[in-house]
């Protein structure tokens, strides 16, 4: 056995099932040792799309992605998916081949200090000097990834620790690792805190953020929910933590969220957050918006806690062994009958809707689609104005909306949609990009041929980066630059190029007959919606 | 305001760039840093002076804390620990200075170290606002070099004994 034998066995061991990446010699050893296992290996098209797609993956399996790549070049093109990663706290564990032990710092052949460039994007990292390591920095890193604030974790492996033999494969039965201890269970003290504060209040609001999904706490948030009767909102990252319309729920809040959501916030008295990091696009001021009111923050990483805004109780631990134990306290809630039915009414208030005779409204569009979708669907959104639709008129049930929320790369939604689908097979994917971000990575349309996926994408298309247009529209006094795309490819050419069924929705006459067919329709199909350059996402949502 | 941070590391390669790159990663300000090994060859001693608002001091310690390579964190402020620094100045001196670099040294209580015809090296060990006092009254006198490590420090006695 060698060390490329170990990294095989480490992974089955680990119970991973596919991974995702690109070769190249300084890999070699590891995938000629993975034909003998049962992983089934993706062959991407461009390396970040590996870490694309194993957070796709992550993010539905709820087990952390693994992407395999070569040295240098390999490595460096896989830091933008490390970074997404990383900014969304999606658990990867991403391997990469180096060059021979005694040559790095060389500057040999595709050499790249790959943890060194990587390092402010990686909850570890790791290069690999001894094969008998693997097996123990194989367990570790699958549980820096998994546990705690969930992340990317990078082991580089010089290509003769690859090639080297190991004498006994030594699998440790746990990891001990004295500087790495997670809180898991939240602080008693502090959830009877949390308690007397909500039997104390009048208007309570949880605000929930991708933490929720990433701990599988979603049902029970919305079991407290419903519970004592206590409205709901999201950032991004949380989206799908209550069905859409769901009497509790008031929507996204932020910068691009709607009004319902950023009055619940700024009118509540009590703000419970859970699994959110105060982000500058969800809650833009936050001292001002989170002053007047007591703010629980539930978050397993305390670095998050009083980071952007003052925080009044704070509970560091897993969010859903947290809810677990506010489900079991004896809480005499007050009545929020009046909160609730005020905020309903503003949720209703809906803003008037121009429909453009020339094109499709993507407000309508996305509406049509999502609703359309099967109850456990999963929508995967790009970067962009698409995004931003997507968000404020998707209607989920069951499903799952994921996106790249932190660091919005534009290409994400393809690749993850690949790595959705391949964790969970039966159900509905479909990714949703603008054409700026499609372009990006519609290479991978080749690897969803190639694994035999029935994949649904849409293509909002207005030839142009619509969401840079709009800053340009009116932070820069409409002085376009940069932002047309008029030299795109014919995606019905396109389409036809990559073996795929074509579909296209001019206008909204087309969207109430196109939708269902697209949705139905066996194999994978490419949908072109044409939109309107000059449309703009819709900006309702600030409290005045 | 002002902290040290006594930051005890995993003693292996690659952990002072992970640490000083958290600092500059996330515009933390290090006046000073110094790093040894402690009494166990497996764990390094980092003392990092830094300055702030004392938010910024409090995600400082949080932030260092998520990084794998950290094993613990102290961190007090000035007056609650004793601080040393090293300084070795060289310098030009004539019959006409020299008397009065000596005094300075008596004064200072720093101790010549090395000599020859025309420059001489001087040593202070002290808090650094006496290593900075002996640089200000040696304001007048050519210096040739300096060296000067960073602010060592340790929590005094009493607050250690918890």
């Amino acid at each position: 056995m060698n060390g490329a034998d170990a990294v095989a066995k480490s992974l089955e061991l680990q119970g991973v099932t596919t991974v995702y990446g690109y070769p190249g010699v300084a890999i070699c050893p590891v995938y000629d040792s993975l034909i003998n296992t049962n992983i089934h290996a993706v062959l991407v098209r461009s390396e970040a799309n590996a870490a694309h797609a194993a957070s796709g993956e992550a993010r539905i399996s709820g087990k952390p992605g693994v992407c395999i790549c070569t040295s240098g070049p390999g490595a460096t093109n896989l830091i933008t998916g490390i970074a997404t990663a990383y900014m969304d706290s999606i658990p990867l564990v991403c391997i990469t081949g180096q060059v021979n032990s005694d040559l790095i710092g060389g500057d040999v052949f595709q050499e790249a200090d790959i943890t060194g460039a990587a390092e402010s994007f990686v909850k570890y990292s790791y290069l690999v000097r001894k094969a008998s390591d693997i097996p123990r920095i194989f367990k570790e890193a699958f549980y820096i990834a998994s546990t705690g604030r969930r992340g990317p974790v990078l082991i580089d492996i010089p290509f003769d620790i690859q090639m080297q033999e190991v004498r006994k494969f030594e699998w440790p039965e746990e990891v001990n690792l004295r500087t790495y201890k997670p809180t898991y269970y939240g602080n008693p003290m502090q959830i009877r805190k949390v308690v007397t504060a909500l039997e104390n209040c009048e208007r309570p609001i949880l605000y929930t953020g991708g933490g929720v999904h990433l701990c599988q706490a979603r049902e029970l948030v919305r079991q407290f929910s419903e519970k004592y009767n206590i409205p709901v909102v999201s950032t991004m990252m949380g989206i799908g933590t209550m069905p859409s319309l769901h009497p509790l729920y008031m929507g996204m809040a932020g910068n691009n969220g709607n009004l319902a959501a950023n009055r619940a916030i700024h009118d509540a008295d009590t703000v419970i957050l859970v699994g959110a990091r105060i982000a500058d696009r969800a809650v833009s001021q936050p001292q001002k918006m989170m002053a007047n009111k007591t703010l629980v923050h539930i978050d397993v990483d305390p670095a998050e806690i009083g980071k952007n805004a003052k925080c009044d109780l704070p509970i560091v631990g897993d969010a859903k062994a947290i809810f677990e134990e506010m489900l079991k306290q004896e809480i005499q809630m007050p009545d929020f009958s009046a909160w609730i039915t005020e905020l309903q009414s503003c949720r209703q208030r809906k803003s008037r809707q121009v429909v453009p005779e020339k094109f499709t409204d993507p407000a309508y569009f996305v509406n049509e689609l999502s609703t359309h979708m099967q109850e456990d669907a999963v929508y995967v959104a790009d970067v962009g104005q698409n995004q931003i639709w997507s968000c404020a008129n998707i209607v989920m049930q069951n499903g799952r909306f994921l996106t790249s929320g932190g660091m919005g790369t534009m290409g994400y939604a393809l690749p993850a949609a690949i790595g959705a689908k391949m964790a969970d097979p039966k159900r509905e994917v479909v990714s949703v990009s603008g054409d700026g971000g499609f372009q990006m990575a519609m290479m991978e349309l080749a690897t969803s041929n190639q694994e035999g996926l029935e994949l649904k994408h849409v293509v909002l298309n207005n030839e142009s980066l619509g969401m840079v247009r709009e800053a340009q529209r009116f932070s820069f006094g409409g002085r376009y630059t940069m932002v047309d795309l008029k030299g795109g490819p014919d995606y019905e050419q396109l389409a036809k190029a990559y073996r795929m069924k074509y579909m296209k929705i001019e206008t909204n006459a087309d969207v109430e007959t196109v939708v269902p067919k697209f949705l139905k329709t066996r194999g994978s199909v490419l949908l072109e919606v044409l939109v309107d350059e000059d449309g703009i996402v819709r900006k309702g949502g600030a409290v005045k | 305001m002002k902290r040290i941070f006594s930051v005890l590391v995993e003693n292996r390669s690659g952990v002072l760039s992970k640490v000083s790159g958290l600092f500059a990663r996330r515009s933390f300000n290090i006046e000073s840093l110094a790093v040894g090994e402690t009494n166990d060859p497996e764990v390094s001693c980092m003392t990092i002076v830094s300055s702030g608002s004392k938010q910024t001091m409090e995600q400082i310690e949080k932030q260092l804390n998520k990084k794998l390579d950290v094993i613990k964190i102290k961190s007090f402020e000035n007056w609650q620990s004793v601080t040393r620094e090293l300084i070795l100045i060289k310098l030009r001196y004539n019959k006409s200075n020299r008397e009065e670099i000596l005094s300075i040294c008596t004064l200072a209580n720093a101790e010549v170290v090395d000599a020859g015809k025309r420059t001489m090296m001087i040593q202070m060990c002290d808090t650094p606002e006496k290593v900075q006092m002996l640089l200000d009254l040696l304001a007048g006198i050519s210096i040739v070099e300096v060296a000067r490590t960073g602010t060592l420090a340790l929590q005094r006695c009493v607050d250690t004994e918890k």
